[in-house]
């Protein structure tokens, strides 16, 4: 099928065309046009893999099951609403002149065009490629504002994932060994044909090298340090990309490899999943008390979120991995969601210091109400997703007979709902300063409206088909029936 | 048999010189030293690939050795003279956190964790070469993180980079000698763009604070 291949191809073209041959007003245009044809496209793939389809291109290079497809069509979506956001955002957040301007519209469609090979390839290293050109990419966006806070959030991102890519570089080429030496094909699918063929030692060794890589780009504690940086200095669209789907690319690749681990050894794959995502929730959670920057509150919450999913992922049952998918939908939907939303804050307020934020909902309305449902949303209050897909998990926990790390769960994810609410709530309400705020561009409300509603809705009412591919995304994570 | 045998004793020797230079880097204090340390150990490679590629058929190997050598000993010093600045080179000394006999110390500690992390893997492929290659590699690895950990100095850091993809092509050599044409030019073409990208980023960091000694750069530290 052309279409996976035009799904990459898209945004690159997207990507030279913005820097060569047009300025600035055209090249948002183009972002925005690939980014929905990306999207329409990715919305087929869709179809077709939930209706059973085997969807392949390139005689095997590139093929989409339910796990890449879900994860392909955040990425995707993702993207359309940051690239609409970007349109009004950009020029209202520092007036850069033409010249950068050029630059971020190639380097995000570039940055995006990685991100989508990621689901997308077959072959396990070209996947490790992909995962560290979307590090590449995205340096710059971080430090786009090319201030010094920036810079050093830039320099901090690029070195610890890259450090974090080539810890994992290892883990592959033993993978690639073990597939080799047995005779089997270089893919995902292939891996779980590994028990009994090679030595567990073997893919054990392998497994700790990629853990300990994709940890770091995934942000889990403790290599998690370069994340509230970087998550909080880039500019909001871009934001909402990094915290959204670019940390979750990492945790696609740990998703891939467990049905492997749990296979050789259950017990092993559930602790070296549910260990250090417990304590990336248990950090965040605390460290989410102590934030003064509501960017970095977010940041954060991206950790925990992390965790979560890789706790979730290593209670290794049906129901828990159900879960874990829905949970790994809801994040993206609804943490890109808050980035809008404290974007539209710091360019009202023009600061990210929660302090200087009081009274938002009366000094500015929409960014007011729009951090606040995102927050609830992102904290796990019901009616919204996120509540549904955590109170999954932890019934899954107790059910698998977990007792321990769930009710642990409980209790961080507790303490961080709380943090959260206590920031936001000091931050929407209160009497607000006699301060003038500025006046926001049309088309951040128009991104904030695209990207709120499957946000704040899929908690309530979950489309049949969207249903059917969660289920798929699911079964791609193996585990006890 | 005689020259595939002569073959690997020279590839061991290369192998040994990789990992010495890794360790070189660890003690180095000049950032040129450091440059040059790395163009060595890019070229002992190379010539451990050559090695390896004399006891096997196939061209994998011969490919692999040509593009490391031209990304490794010309593209990328030459990517790195372009972007950071000349007064980098000049500096005698490059900040480390950790003295010189600690910092000894470390990486002696490093090698033991590096040696007992693959030894389940090596006693299950039995041995010989591709154990050897495996263990120098994750050593060598685990080295240049340690110099990124220390070293305070962005292009130092940067080298500390280079130097655990090295670390890591050392693996492969012996891992996946007949690895996809493709993969290996994406590797190659990778490899020089983070090198470009760092580059770059340095030289940024330079125009806007005067300096490149990241260490310095701690607006964002949680207080």
């Amino acid at each position: 099928m052309l279409l996976l291949v035009l799904i990459m191809v898209v945004p690159s073209v997207a990507a030279v065309a913005a820097y060569f041959l047009v300025d600035a007003r055209w090249g948002r245009v183009l972002t925005v046009v690939s980014a929905a044809i990306v999207l329409a496209f990715a919305i087929i793939v869709d179809a077709e893999v939930v209706h059973g389809i085997k969807v392949q291109a390139l005689s095997g290079g590139l093929s989409a099951d339910g796990l890449s497809a879900l994860y392909l069509t955040l990425v995707a979506f993702v993207g359309l609403t940051s690239s609409i956001y970007a349109w009004g955002y950009l020029p209202a957040h520092g007036a850069p002149d033409d010249r950068r301007l050029r630059t971020y519209y190639a380097l995000f469609n570039l940055f995006v065009a990685s991100l989508l090979a990621v689901p997308l390839l077959t072959d396990i290293v070209l996947v490790w490629i992909a995962i560290d050109l979307t590090t590449i990419f995205s340096a710059f966006l971080v430090a786009f504002e090319g201030r010094r806070p920036t810079l050093e959030a830039a320099w901090k991102y690029a070195t610890l994932t890259t450090m974090g890519a080539l810890i994992a570089l290892p883990g592959f080429l033993i993978l690639v060994y073990a597939l080799r030496s047995t005779g089997l094909p270089l893919e995902w699918a292939a891996l779980v044909q590994l028990p009994g063929a090679v030595p567990a030692a073997v893919v054990f060794t392998a497994f700790i090298f990629i853990l300990v890589g994709f940890g770091a780009k995934a942000g889990l504690v403790p290599m998690h340090t370069w994340l509230p940086d970087a998550h909080s200095q880039a500019p909001a669209p871009v934001c909402a990309v990094l915290s959204g789907v670019e940390t979750t690319a990492a945790i696609y690749v740990l998703f891939r490899l467990f049905p492997l681990l749990w296979d050789l050894r259950p017990s092993v794959a559930a602790t070296w999943y549910i260990v250090p995502g417990l304590i990336s929730v248990g950090v965040a959670a605390l460290l989410l008390i102590q934030v003064r920057d509501f960017k970095r509150l977010f940041a954060f919450s991206t950790v925990e979120h992390m965790g979560i999913l890789m706790v979730a992922c290593g209670f290794g049952t049906s129901a828990s991995h159900l879960g874990t998918i829905y949970q790994m939908l809801g994040h993206s939907l609804v943490k890109s969601f808050c980035f809008y939303a404290a974007g539209l804050a710091v360019l009202a307020l023009g600061s990210q210091e929660i302090a200087s934020a009081r009274g938002l909902c009366r000094r500015a309305p929409l960014a007011g109400y729009s951090l606040l449902l995102g927050g609830l949303a992102i904290a796990g209050a019901p009616p919204f997703s996120i509540f549904v897909s955590e109170v999954a998990i932890i019934r899954s926990g107790f059910d698998a007979g977990r007792w321990v790390p769930t009710a642990l769960l409980v209790v961080f994810i507790v303490i961080a709902f709380c943090a959260i609410m206590y920031h936001l709530i000091g931050m929407t309400f209160g009497s607000p300063p006699d301060e003038a705020v500025r006046r926001l561009p049309r088309s951040v409300a128009v991104a904030l409206l695209v990207a709120g509603v499957p946000a704040l809705v899929l908690g309530v009412y979950l489309p049949g088909p969207l249903a059917t591919l969660v289920h798929q995304a699911a079964m791609a994570l193996g585990g006890a029936p | 048999m005689g020259s595939s045998s002569l073959a690997s004793s020279v590839d061991a020797l290369l192998v040994a010189l990789v990992g010495l230079s890794a360790l070189g880097l660890v003690v180095s204090r000049q950032m040129l030293a450091l440059l040059r340390l790395f163009v060595w150990q890019s070229i002992l490679l190379a010539g451990s690939a050559v090695a390896l590629a004399l006891g096997m058929s196939g061209t994998h190997l011969w490919f692999f050795a040509a593009i490391t050598l031209v990304s490794k000993a010309v593209v990328i010093p030459l990517v790195l003279r372009a972007t950071a600045s000349r007064e980098i080179y000049a500096k005698r000394e490059v900040d480390q956190v950790l003295s010189i006999p600690m910092a000894l110390l470390a990486s002696a500690a490093l090698a033991i964790l590096g040696w007992a992390l693959v030894r389940p893997l090596v006693l299950a492929v039995g041995g010989g070469a591709l154990g050897l290659h495996v263990s120098v590699g994750v050593v060598v690895l685990l080295f240049g993180a340690f110099t990124i950990a220390v070293r305070r100095e962005a292009v130092a850091q940067l080298l500390g980079l280079l130097v655990m993809e090295n670390g890591a092509l050392l693996a492969s050599i012996a891992l996946v000698p007949d690895m996809a044409a493709i993969v290996e030019v994406a590797v190659a073409v990778d490899i020089p763009v983070v090198a470009l990208v760092i580059g770059l980023l340095i030289r940024t960091i330079h125009e806007e604070t005067g300096t490149t000694d990241v260490g310095r750069l701690t607006d964002l530290k949680e207080r």
